[in-house]
């Protein structure tokens, strides 16, 4: 008879809610096994190349549902390798939003206040930091001229960069090859290797069954590293405590197969999932317009056409994040920069004729010569939580088409009335500010090919007060299944309105010691507080007066 | 011109590419091309390297290919009943369709409501990958040798090490005034 392998902690996936969970555990003293699905690449496999197998497609995932489309990372550091590095913190109404249940989403000991200084531990470990208008891209630049020519305000948004390394080359989403970008790989990740974690790239668990003395046994596979359709016989580990951070497209997937073996799992699993209320649209601009009417010119005789440079989003209009407004009715509308392949796809051309196709054809081909000066609009708005995740496929989240990057997944999304008013509202505002004085021809990416399509997905295992409609209690941990918690954006209980990673990171770094004394009752030898990876300590002074509520039995 | 360029006229091969001519139309490669209709200025998916793409089984839909191609035969037939139009039997059927017919059959098919629309967006999706990002071969090398979608979008060129780096990159000035809640982390209020 073989032993099956032991340790204190296991923490499936190594995003934001695995890496964050990963760190502090194994620096209080836990042995810590972290595995991750996807490969374990660093800044010199950071290719800058579209080809199918380069690490464009290797370190993300694109699962196409049922009404919703999702995109997230699959590498060690999960989806801070390939985000765009946006950091603004949630808005204050955020945490007072009632969606569809009547009631606060949130729990009621979170709010803006409470949460605040978890921000600061996240602002400090990764570090975060605000961008001046020399770090604003000429995209950002024209956004906020035409948000500026158009009575509003806009902002440099606060990123995870290191603005001294970025050269400003927009392929962020393959793995930043200059490490400009402060991913996991560069702070949370290294400092928990340091502290003996071992993480295990090409794992990909598919389900927890409960022991008789009440740890877990956790199952997985092991994952071809070129072809991830193909997978091999894995194994499995105990562990004392869970920490699921698959990301919201993968945790509830899991725990869904996983009922068999651990019995019922709360409503919420899988229910209540939100794409953040994503929506992108595309502005053509008319180069001479922005000459004319914004006085932009770059210098070199061009006014703008430089959709490829840049870092992603460097710049928002805040304007509707305005807690007085009427719920489903504040948005933020964000400059972004998608690349070619999944960024054009959806885009539609403004004049098709009856006959004609808004998103392939002579017209679409038309808009793709003036590629260069495309200006990508992202809105986040307050959806409805519609999201439904369905029976779980036989492995993974998803039936995986390609041989990486392409899957099938079991979501299903209906938007509601709320959420199609509010996608149109926003929509007529991007039109409102860039059509003005003939700056652009703008038009929403279509939902009619692979539905609604997010790369923040969110809520499918959520927080809350509510056991009817929230998985987790307000400290992260899985109803009725003692022992096991989710710290990735599956936590967030719903659309936040800005980019969600800097929440994800601080609801996280919020579940920490609320896990450590989970351990410690389940005879762990471990501590809570480590300073940040590199050693500051402000942060931990911040959160100190929030402990005892966090660590009640 | 060459006269005919020894292009496949494997019917299957000849069905896809009307296909992807349909997304990414493109100029004919030669006088008598029929698979591409020759609706656009320029190279289209087709010469763009849709069919080599289609064929590298990384994208997962190689094995497929000769599905795709029997059932848009058997749409366009159909769709010919229902129009009245008579089909060149000499050819299959989705390429004896004008473009016009063509489009209007592919977007049927990737409509809404229509049970195999997922099957046929995949399509189209590496038919639009062949032409905007060249899916099937180095990016990098693509742009050298003259990639049809990539130049024609403006792509610029990498540097000598294959990355690409832009010094310039911001007008470098105030462009709008802050949204006055902004707290000093930079974040909404």
């Amino acid at each position: 008879m073989t032993s099956t392998e032991r340790t204190d902690v296991l923490v499936v996936g190594s995003g934001f809610g695995g890496a964050i969970a990963a760190y502090h555990l194994a620096a209080g003293g836990a042995r810590v096994v972290v595995l991750e699905r996807g490969p374990w690449l660093g800044a010199q496999d950071f290719e800058h190349d579209f080809k199918l197998g380069s690490s464009y497609t290797r370190a993300f995932d694109f699962v196409v549902g049922d009404g919703m489309s999702v995109l997230g990372g699959n590498c060690v550091g999960g989806g801070s390798v390939v985000y765009f590095a946006a950091m603004p913190r949630a808005p204050r109404f955020v945490f007072e939003r009632h969606g569809t249940i009547g009631r606060r989403m949130w729990p009621a000991s979170v709010s803006r206040d409470t949460l605040d200084p978890w921000y600061d531990r996240v602002a400090e470990s990764i570090p975060v930091t605000t961008q001046d208008w020399n770090d604003v891209t000429y995209a950002g630049g024209l956004w906020a001229a035409a948000c500026d020519h158009s009575g509003r305000t806009a902002n440099p948004v606060p990123v995870a960069i290191d603005n001294a390394k970025c050269v400003n080359c927009n392929w962020m989403m393959a793995g930043c090859r200059f490490d400009a970008k402060r991913s996991l790989l560069t702070n949370y990740l290294p400092a928990a290797l340091a502290h003996g974690a071992q993480i295990r790239p090409l794992h990909e668990v598919q389900r927890i069954e409960r022991n008789h003395d009440g740890s877990y046994r956790v199952h997985y596979d092991l994952i071809d590293e070129e072809d991830y359709r193909i997978r091999y016989d894995g194994g499995a580990i105990d562990a004392k405590i869970i920490v699921l951070a698959a990301g919201a497209g993968a945790t509830p997937v899991i725990l869904q197969r996983s009922e068999a073996t651990l019995g019922a799992m709360p409503h919420a699993v899988g229910r209540y999932f939100s794409g953040n209320g994503e929506r992108l649209n595309t502005a053509v601009l008319n180069e001479d317009r922005v000459r004319d009417v914004l006085g932009l010119s770059r210098g070199d005789g061009l006014a703008y056409a430089a959709n490829q440079i840049g870092k992603g989003p460097t710049v928002a209009n805040w304007d509707r994040l305005d807690g007085s407004l009427p719920e489903f009715t504040r948005y933020s509308l964000e400059q972004l920069y998608f690349p070619p392949g999944l960024g054009t796809i959806l885009a539609q051309v403004a004049d098709a004729a009856p006959g004609e196709s808004t998103w392939f054809g002579v017209k679409k081909k038309e808009m793709l010569r003036r590629w260069q000066s495309w200006l990508i609009i992202f809105q986040m708005i307050e959806d409805a939580n519609e999201g439904v995740f369905g029976p779980p496929p036989a492995k993974g989240n998803a039936d995986r088409v390609s041989q990486q990057m392409l899957g099938v997944g079991r979501l299903k999304y209906d938007p509601a009335e709320t959420t199609l008013r509010a996608w149109a509202m926003a929509d007529a505002e991007v039109k409102e500010i860039l059509e003005r004085d003939g700056l652009a021809t703008v038009t929403a990416w279509t939902n009619e090919v692979i539905g609604a399509y997010t790369v923040h997905p969110l809520s499918s295992c959520r927080i809350g007060d509510d056991p009817a409609t929230s998985a987790l209690d307000d400290r992260n941990e899985l109803r009725g299944h003692p022992g096991i918690f989710v710290t990735d954006g599956s936590a967030v209980p719903g659309a936040l309105t800005v980019n969600p990673a800097m929440t994800i990171a601080a609801l996280a770094e919020r579940a920490i010691p609320g896990i450590v004394r989970a351990a410690q009752d389940r005879g762990v030898d471990v501590t809570y507080g480590a300073p940040a990876p590199d050693g500051g300590t402000s942060g931990r002074r911040g959160v100190a007066d929030l402990l005892p509520s966090l660590t009640r039995r | 011109m060459p006269p005919r360029a020894p292009a496949d006229d494997n019917p299957r091969t000849t069905t896809l590419e009307a296909f992807a001519d349909t997304i990414v139309p493109g100029e004919k490669r030669y006088p008598g091309d029929l698979a591409v209709a020759g609706a656009a200025e320029g190279a289209g998916a087709v010469q763009a390297g849709a069919i080599e793409l289609l064929e590298w089984n990384a994208t997962g839909v190689t094995e497929g290919l000769d599905d795709y191609a029997r059932l848009l035969g058997d749409h366009a037939r159909d769709y010919a009943a229902e129009h009245g139009l008579t089909l060149d039997d000499s050819l299959p059927p989705f390429v004896a369709l004008t473009f016009e017919h063509r489009t209007a059959l592919v977007r049927r098919l990737t409509a809404p409501d229509h049970p195999e629309k997922a099957f046929w967006v995949l399509l189209a999706l590496f038919s639009n990958m062949a032409y905007d990002s060249a899916a099937h071969t180095s990016t990098a090398e693509a742009i050298a040798a003259g990639h049809p979608g990539l130049l024609a979008m403006g792509i610029a060129r990498p540097g000598d090490d294959g990355l690409w780096r832009f010094p310039a990159h911001s007008y470098g000035r105030p462009l709008a005034r802050l949204h006055p809640d902004t707290t000093p982390s930079g974040s909404p209020a």
